[in-house]
């Protein structure tokens, strides 16, 4: 959180428009510096996850320029891409997203699937993930019998076993009960504590002032950037 | 890959089974088909083996003037030196030794049985065995005995032979020595009643005309042979002179069925198409169901390559699965009705190689489109929070 540190995120005058003329995006200049924990707060239709999709080149900016750990995505392949998002960057969603007949220990190998790395590594470093998540006892439950703090747990779990420059949370206490909520929140804290720079997307304040840095967005803009200081 | 493809499909079992079902049906119909042709024609060659295919059938045709010919007394004799000849052996009809029961049978009602006067040496030729009681020996050719071909025996309704089972035969009685098993070389024997050829002419007083010569040759040169007896049976009236083959019509029938097992294959064919397109759209509807799963696999890093290859190995295993319960129940079904007809099971490595050939193909093209349509799918749009 010094400007000495290096900006995993650089995103210059992006803007993200789709066909008929919908402005998701307009004119964005942001940096997120590395091991900094960041909200991204503001209404529904303000941009927010097409905010989370650019940063996490799910999605290529109309205008602008986008830098992604040192990368400039418009020079990458979609092949590139795809590396790219195999082994920096992890993504949580609001619905957890898990597979429902497969393992939570499987679930959280997938993460590494994509990444050329061998089955016995995949599980072995799946397995260390969940113990840092607290999961260490449910390896080979399936998603179903999990309660919704342990399945957003098992996604956070998969997202970081990669181990990624940068996680990316949309909403991820969005479909939770207030308690898992705050123990998912904390999860993240602990996370970022270590060294892992996280975005997280909300609507909701009371979570984004849980955060040192709040950017908020209004109707595709970037309309303020609070960092909080003794936070 | 190939797990992946596993754990695709293991989330809808029943899915997956009537999926693969058509293809199944489709692999197991034509698998049975031409287990079942190959089956039968393995009994046929093996009968054929047994039986031998060197016999050949010399009978006089028709005269110019279209009556009955006869073949000439010498041509046994004449046949016999012929170098590859292994075995001649004649019999001669008796039109008018007609076969009863008993005495008490109105004239009229014969029966349709032939009676033939035979030498000893006939049943060895046409490959005949002995059902109940003996053949005929040079004792007994001489005596008023005869043996019943098979259908003969049954139309009188005697089932087994003795001393004391006696016809009515030409005026007379004969004592029945022995019946015989149907001959398939010689089908003509089988509704005859047959006695020694000294008997014929001690009791019935005729001196049967030569109506049909068996003969059996070397196999390596029986076309050969074939070509010669006709003039050699009969020197002054060749053409008057019908040799025949019997083990062709067996074989013949085995052509037969050739047009029909293609018809079969043909529909079993359209089985498996069907049963391609149930695949292809089990996969247009797993891609729809899992736009979620795929833009989640595209934010963990997979490549649209990926995708196209994770759906296709669906689709293909999923083939592959109902090729294989195909093939099995083909197999199964080949077998069962194979032993129910006394055939040995058959079932050609051909016909299976070619059905998972088959298989592959059909899982291959019916999950391209889905495949690609997967890889198309938008990760923003598939994982917009709902």
């Amino acid at each position: 959180m010094t400007s000495s540190a290096e900006a995993i995120v650089t995103l210059r005058e992006v803007g993200r428009e789709y066909p008929g003329r919908v402005t998701a995006l307009r004119d964005i200049d942001l940096d997120i510096y590395r091991g900094e924990l960041v909200a991204i707060v503001g209404p529904s239709g303000s941009g927010k996850t097409t905010m989370l999709n650019v940063m996490g080149t799910l999605d290529r900016p109309s205008a602008g320029q986008v830098l992604i750990d040192g990368f400039d995505i418009a020079e990458l392949s979609d092949r590139e891409l795809s590396a790219l998002r195999a082994s920096r960057i992890g993504f949580v969603f609001q619905h957890f997203h898990l597979a429902a007949g497969v393992s939570v220990l499987d679930n959280v190998a997938d993460g590494l699937l994509y990444a050329g790395t061998g089955l016995r590594e995949r599980r072995e470093r799946a397995e260390a993930a969940l113990q840092r998540v607290g999961l260490g006892r449910r390896l080979t439950h399936r998603p179903h019998a999990l309660s919704g703090g342990e399945k957003q747990r098992t996604a956070i779990a998969r997202a970081v076993v990669c181990e990624p420059a940068l996680l990316l949370a949309d909403e991820p206490t969005g479909a939770l009960d207030s308690q898992s909520g705050e123990g998912v929140m904390r999860l993240l804290l602990d996370l970022n504590e270590i060294g892992t720079t996280i975005v997280v997307i909300t609507h909701e304040h009371m979570v984004a002032s849980q955060l040192p840095r709040q950017v908020s967005m209004l109707d595709g803009r970037v309309v303020g950037d609070r960092t909080a200081v003794g936070l | 890959m190939l797990r992946l493809a596993a754990y695709g499909l293991r989330a809808r079992p029943l899915r997956v089974v009537l999926s693969a079902l058509g293809i199944a049906i489709g692999i197991a119909a034509m698998v049975a088909v031409v287990g079942t042709s190959t089956s039968s024609r393995a009994k046929l060659d093996r009968q054929l083996a047994a039986l031998g295919t060197n016999l050949l059938t010399v009978a006089p045709g028709q005269t110019l003037f279209g009556e009955k010919a006869t073949l000439p007394d010498q041509s046994v004799a004449m046949i016999s030196r012929v170098g590859p000849v292994e075995s001649v052996a004649a019999i001669g009809q008796l039109p008018d030794a007609k076969v009863y029961r008993t005495n008490k049978i109105p004239a009229p009602q014969s029966g349709g049985i032939g009676t033939y006067a035979v030498r000893t040496d006939l049943l060895n030729t046409v490959g005949g065995t002995v059902a109940s009681g003996t053949w005929l020996n040079a004792a007994t050719a001489q005596y008023p005995a005869v043996v019943l071909g098979a259908a003969t025996a049954e139309h009188l309704g005697i089932t087994a032979a003795s001393a004391n089972m006696q016809i009515w035969l030409g005026g007379r009685w004969f004592t029945v020595v022995g019946i015989l098993d149907p001959v398939p070389l010689a089908p003509e024997l089988d509704l005859g009643a047959l006695i020694g050829w000294p008997a014929a002419q001690r009791y019935l007083g005729l001196d049967a005309d030569i109506t049909t010569v068996y003969t059996r040759t070397d196999p390596d040169t029986v076309e050969a042979v074939r070509e010669l007896l006709a003039r050699t049976a009969n020197p002054a009236q060749p053409n008057e002179v019908d040799v025949s083959r019997p083990s062709d019509a067996l074989a013949a029938q085995a052509a037969a069925e050739t047009t029909f097992t293609g018809l079969l294959l043909g529909l079993g064919a359209v089985a498996l198409l069907v049963g391609g397109i149930g695949v292809a759209n089990t996969m247009v509807i797993s891609v729809l169901e899992r736009r979620a799963e795929i833009g989640l696999r595209r934010s963990l890093g997979a490549t649209r390559r990926h995708i196209r290859i994770q759906f296709l190995t669906e689709s293909l295993l999923l083939s592959v699965l109902g090729g294989g319960a195909g093939i099995l129940l083909g197999a199964g079904a080949t077998a069962g009705y194979a032993t129910l007809q006394d055939w040995p099971t058959v079932v050609p490595t051909w016909v299976m190689a070619g059905g998972i050939t088959a298989t592959l193909i059909i899982g291959g093209v019916a999950g391209l489109y889905p495949a690609i349509r997967a890889a198309r799918v938008s990760p923003t749009e598939a994982l917009a929070a709902t």
